[in-house]
């Protein structure tokens, strides 16, 4: 990996000193990306050599996360079914917010070998915003690794910003989700 | 005086999460990985310190910065070595036992105020595993006070200082060594006895519904706990410190070794960890106590 150097923080405009603390804040957020894996899709079997000996993502400071309050990038690995794209959609909503989503396989992409199956989603990117895809059925680990790299990257330059698109166009997202899955209701079970 | 006792708790938390690192570091090369940077655990709580955060009502807020603050206020009083000490004459190993008992039940209200069953589950674990692992340590604090005649942590180590070169209780107590690092698991949190945690189980337990600020000063608060722990550790058992370089160097192995230890092993179930306490720990425990009081075979 490239080594990260801060410009020093000389005029004290709002805009620019909000801008500092946003990179400063997004070499911690690249450097520790806590994982949610989502793994219904085959895809997943790349990851346990991904963090394992093999290829140790802990040495990048990605670690798995146990639930979605904590985690900071979504893995959806591989194909959607309807079912599966309703709790991807409460998970989704649930973690908290500079949020990232990594989409595995072309599953993800154009709906990969399952394109024409009635139950399956072909784009991820219509319901929820993705940050990275890791292309390839399936990709191998060095992809998928190659893909967090990108990731990394993309939050470097600011362009992981799917969270703010999510919230932008929600209304779109929404509609798409609705379209599929007839209900979205993401709700608090627990004050009930 | 209180600017020193900032400055202990401020320490701890730095020394600690360095130490978390570097043995994140150590545990990697033992699985012949690489492992991630000694600093990655700032790294991580920084992180947190600059995301967002959802919160689940007052309670869940308050309980945290409950819980961070109390566990400033018990390691404040914690001697580091002979010299450096915020509070001389208030390290009494009780305040330890009273004082943190805020920060860790200040933990289990904000866990409980999210409402989620699986940190219900998780701190009523936490609390089973406390009932287990606190009898049998203090069975054997207690025989090292009786032998050493001060409750004060201070004064307990330089008794062991007193007696020449590895005069250590854990030494002179073997059964008690034994007997207090595997209760030092069990406080730790470590591998047998990560029964509340278990990610797979309960998914985190206590910090299931935490994200962002709050569970990064959630991390801060155990990183001071471990401090606080292991310092104990090192106090009652392994003849405290005569300056800051053997401090560090004895917290080091005490916290390496624990990791060690915890890493070859499985996760017990929390039946399974109460019955070990009281089955195995707890004789030896009494056993070392009896040895040492009423015999007075103290080597």
């Amino acid at each position: 990996m490239k080594s990260t150097r801060f410009s020093p923080v000389t005029n004290l405009s709002k805009e620019e000193v909000d801008r500092k603390w946003w990179e400063i804040g997004d070499f911690f957020r690249r450097n520790s990306l806590w994982m949610l894996m989502y793994c219904t899709g085959c895809c997943a079997i790349e990851l346990p050599p991904a963090m394992t000996s093999a290829y140790d993502m802990e040495r990048l400071g990605m670690g798995p996360m146990a639930t979605p309050r904590q985690a900071d990038v979504l893995l959806v690995t591989g194909y959607l079914s309807l079912k599966t794209l309703r709790r991807i959609v409460y998970t989704y909503e649930q973690m908290s917010e500079p949020k990232y989503v990594v989409g595995f396989g072309s599953c993800t992409i154009n709906g990969g070998i399952y394109h024409d199956s009635h139950a399956v989603i072909n784009q991820l990117d219509q319901y929820i915003p993705v940050d990275s895809y890791v292309a390839g059925c399936m990709p191998n680990t060095e992809a998928v690794m190659n893909g967090f790299i990108d990731l990394m990257d993309l939050i470097k330059n600011k362009k992981a910003d799917g969270w703010k698109r999510y919230k932008e166009n929600n209304a779109w997202y929404k509609k798409n989700q609705l379209d599929s899955l007839v209900e979205v209701n993401v709700h608090d079970e627990f004050h009930e | 005086m209180i600017l020193l006792g900032v400055l202990v708790a401020f320490g701890g938390f730095v020394l600690q999460t360095s130490m978390g690192g570097v043995n994140r570091k150590i545990i990697a090369r033992l699985q012949k990985r690489y492992g991630p940077k000694w600093y990655q655990e700032f790294l991580d709580i920084f992180k947190l310190l600059s995301k967002r955060a959802t919160s689940h009502g007052w309670i869940f807020d308050f309980g945290v910065i409950m819980a961070l603050g109390g566990i400033i206020a018990t390691a404040m009083f914690m001697p580091v070595s002979n010299n450096i000490i915020a509070f001389p004459g208030y390290d009494n190993f009780f305040i330890f036992v009273y004082l943190i008992a805020v920060g860790m039940l200040g933990m289990a209200m904000s866990a409980s105020g999210s409402g989620n069953p699986l940190a219900s589950i998780g701190v009523m674990r936490a609390l089973t595993t406390m009932l287990a692992y606190e009898v049998p340590f203090m069975v054997i604090v207690l025989t090292i006070i009786k032998l050493s005649k001060s409750s004060s942590l201070s004064a307990i180590a330089l008794s062991q200082q007193a007696g020449g070169d590895f005069n250590w209780f854990i030494i002179a107590l073997p059964l008690g060594g034994v007997v207090a690092f595997i209760s030092l698991l069990g406080m730790l949190g470590k591998k047998p006895f990560e029964t509340y945690i278990a990610p797979a189980e309960l998914a985190s337990g206590p910090m299931v519904e935490y994200g962002g600020k709050q569970l990064g000063m959630l991390f801060i608060m155990h990183e001071i706990t471990v401090f606080i722990e292991v310092a104990l550790f090192v106090h009652l058992f392994l003849g405290g410190a005569e300056n800051l370089l053997i401090f560090l160097v004895k917290y080091f192995l005490v916290y390496a070794i624990a990791n060690l230890v915890s890493n070859v092993f499985g996760r017990f179930k929390i039946d399974q960890v109460v019955v070990f306490f009281y089955k195995w720990i707890l004789p030896l425990a009494i056993i070392q106590a009896v040895i040492a009081l009423y015999l007075g075979w103290v080597i």
